[in-house]
């Protein structure tokens, strides 16, 4: 058995696992939206706090949520990269030479948009995992249809969507399992996985990917005959297990969301707007930043507010 | 010593609410030329065990000297492992979801391969291997191992372990799934193996009637911990610790036992169903003064089912050419008329010098 925790569903008892998953799904959608509106460090460090705040009480340990960044860690680095070298506005820190010519210019407004643009990734990555460390499978795909029922009027199949998303969920941990003992099988019998280049390692994959594709149609299989002998027919009307019910708390949550994300909005275009910001070459301080600039700038000038 | 396993401990999904303890100080000796059973229930720790013994799993706490190969938590010395897998064979449950190649033979010679063999050698360890299973090499090793029966894939699984010829081997509910014909095979072809293979054998069931045919040690496992290791004639002393447990006992201790609370005490040392005849029949010889033969009464199993068989059947069930017995060769080619024919001349000459 492997460790998998990206992700994977974490069983503790808590307001946030508590909360209807459907809720869970609207305030996630609402948290990727916002994160795409911040522009000032202050929203930033307001959205980190709120999103500490919300780990400590899913009473997911940290260790856990953080490793799910471990995933995205190249990306993160890669386009941080990107935007320390290819932005070109902003003033010149340190210019690249090559034969006399500046070819590329590290700019201070490359490095911001550097800083957030991680920043963003982060937030994004621990909001969404926070979701499936909070909600199990099955209320995710109930909720999903639910939110999805609309779609029904242009004769999207949206239950039969449902299924197929929770089987295949819930194949996921199956198959792992399976693989992890092909791979023990083969390793035993003196295979070494995870050695030479890269195309000698796609052929050493081939023992352990056969048996594990020949398996999955097998399980298919097995589950469409089970399937079939209980009548199973997605078309019909059919009743919930567990049916989801509105509680005081989650319309608590959802507007407190909803008041988070105007207020986003309005640091990102309230604030801007009537409030002038500082002329630093290229180098932009946003929404309520600026406030904080003038602040420090004025203590500094002039030694007091 | 083939294994010495001392104080070891594992752990699954450590510090997390998944956390399982599956090891819990356990220690070992497994000697040359054992015929080692282990039996437990399910998530009672003998898998995870038995995975050590092949480097698939790092001990955690504790350590396993293997043949010469010391596995132990540090990092460093670096572990041949690889030498160690061709010591150690492991055949896994249902091995046969584990065959990938296209034919018989290549997936045999999967194992061999990898230990960086001559292509000599390995074609020559692939068709000892094919037909120490029992299997005819020229018929099958063309053929798409996905095509062959489930009995039949387990053993060219089989082959793919000892075509490794591993020192000791260890194999987890092999006769798993397999109807009473496939399971009757599968054992014979272990307790083959272990004069013509690998001298030290360990074998996991859930059948307790099976393992007491070929065991002469059982290990019993009860939450992740060793509760018994004995000698398979002294195990069931404990009965009824064992079933407490949940675990089963053999028939016919359960019939002895039975015997023995209405007033009939056969003696401590039943354990087969051979045993327990044996022990009827010289009861009733007592009794009445008879001179019926023991021997004659013992039955193989293997045997009753070939009784009923013509050699059409038997063959279209092993899949292979109607072959006429022979008698026995040095290449150690394994023919299941053999032994049968072995048992019968045994009893007959029972009889004959009874007369």
């Amino acid at each position: 058995m492997r460790d998998i925790s990206f992700g994977q569903y974490y069983p503790v008892n808590s307001f946030i696992h508590n909360l209807d998953a459907r809720v869970k799904i609207l305030v996630t959608l609402l948290f990727m939206v916002s994160v795409f509106f911040i522009v000032s460090y202050t929203a930033f460090a307001f959205m980190f706090l709120l999103l500490t705040l919300t780990i400590a009480v899913s009473r997911v340990p940290f260790r856990i949520v953080a490793k799910t960044i471990e995933g995205i860690l190249f990306l993160l680095i890669f386009t941080a990269l990107i935007n320390i070298f290819f932005t070109s506005s902003g003033n010149v820190l340190v210019p690249i030479r090559m034969g006399g010519n500046v070819v590329l210019n590290i700019t201070d407004q490359g490095i911001n948009f550097a800083i957030k643009m991680a920043f963003r990734f982060t937030l994004l990555v621990l909001g969404s995992s926070l979701l499936t460390l909070t909600t199990t499978p099955t209320e995710l795909t109930d909720a999903l249809e639910f939110l999805l029922k609309p779609l029904k009027l242009i004769r999207i199949p949206v239950h039969d969507l449902a299924i197929i998303m929770s089987i295949a969920l819930r194949f996921i941990p199956g198959l792992v399992e399976e693989t992890d003992k092909i791979m023990m099988a083969q390793k035993a019998r003196g295979a070494s996985l995870d050695s030479g280049n890269l195309f000698k390692k796609i052929k050493a994959m081939l023992p352990v990917l056969i048996p594990l594709f020949v398996s999955a149609f097998r399980r298919a299989d097995e589950l469409a005959d089970a399937l079939d002998a209980r009548c199973y027919n997605a078309s019909s009307t059919r009743t919930k297990l567990k049916v989801f019910k509105i509680k005081p708390m989650d319309i608590f949550v959802f507007v407190g969301f909803a008041v988070v994300l105007t207020a986003i909005l309005l640091d990102k275009y309230f604030v801007g707007k009537y409030v002038p910001s500082p002329d630093l070459g290229g180098f932009e301080v946003q929404g309520l930043d600026v406030l904080i600039y003038n602040f420090i700038r004025s203590v500094v000038e002039h030694g007091k507010v | 010593m083939p294994v010495t396993v001392n104080k070891l401990s594992f752990t699954y999904s450590a510090k997390t609410p998944y956390e399982r303890k599956a090891l819990n100080n356990i220690n070992l000796q497994i000697n040359e030329g054992d015929f080692l059973g282990i039996i437990g229930h399910t998530g009672s720790g003998k898998s995870t065990f038995i995975q050590h013994l092949n480097g698939l799993i790092k001990p955690q706490e504790g350590e396993i000297q293997i043949f010469d190969v010391k596995l132990t938590p540090d990092k460093r010395p670096k572990v041949n492992l690889r030498a160690l897998r061709s010591q150690v064979g492991m055949v896994f449950q249902y091995p046969e979801y584990q065959l990938f190649a296209d034919t018989v033979e290549k997936d045999v010679a999967f194992g061999p391969k990898n230990l960086g063999l001559s292509a000599d050698e390995v074609s020559n360890r692939v068709r000892q291997a094919i037909e120490m299973v029992g299997l005819d090499y020229e018929a099958v090793k063309d053929r798409a191992p996905f095509e062959l029966s489930g009995g039949q894939k387990r053993r060219v699984a089989i082959a793919g372990i000892i075509a490794m010829r591993p020192k000791m081997l260890i194999l987890d509910e092999p006769t798993a799934g397999l109807d009473p014909f496939g399971k009757e095979q599968i054992l014979n072809l272990i307790k083959y193996l272990k004069t013509h293979c690998s001298p030290t054998i360990v074998v996991i069931s859930h059948d307790i009637d099976e393992i007491t045919r070929f065991a002469n040690r059982i290990v019993v496992f009860n939450d992740s911990r060793i509760v018994y290791d004995e000698p398979m004639q002294q195990l069931f002393k404990h009965s009824i610790q064992l079933q407490a447990m949940g675990l089963d006992i053999p028939r016919a201790v359960k019939i002895a036992n039975a015997l023995r609370d209405r007033g009939i005490d056969l003696g401590e040392d039943i354990v087969t169903a051979e045993d327990l005849m044996r022990a009827i029949a010289q009861r009733y010889n007592e009794k009445h003064s008879t001179q019926i033969d023991k021997e004659a009464c013992v039955f193989d199993m293997y045997d009753f089912t070939h009784k009923w068989l013509t050699s059409e059947e038997r063959a279209a069930l092993e899949g292979k050419p109607v072959e006429p017995v022979e008698e026995e060769q040095p290449s150690g080619k394994l023919k299941h008329g053999k032994r049968k024919t072995q048992h019968v001349k045994k009893i007959k000459k029972s009889k004959r010098g009874k007369e």
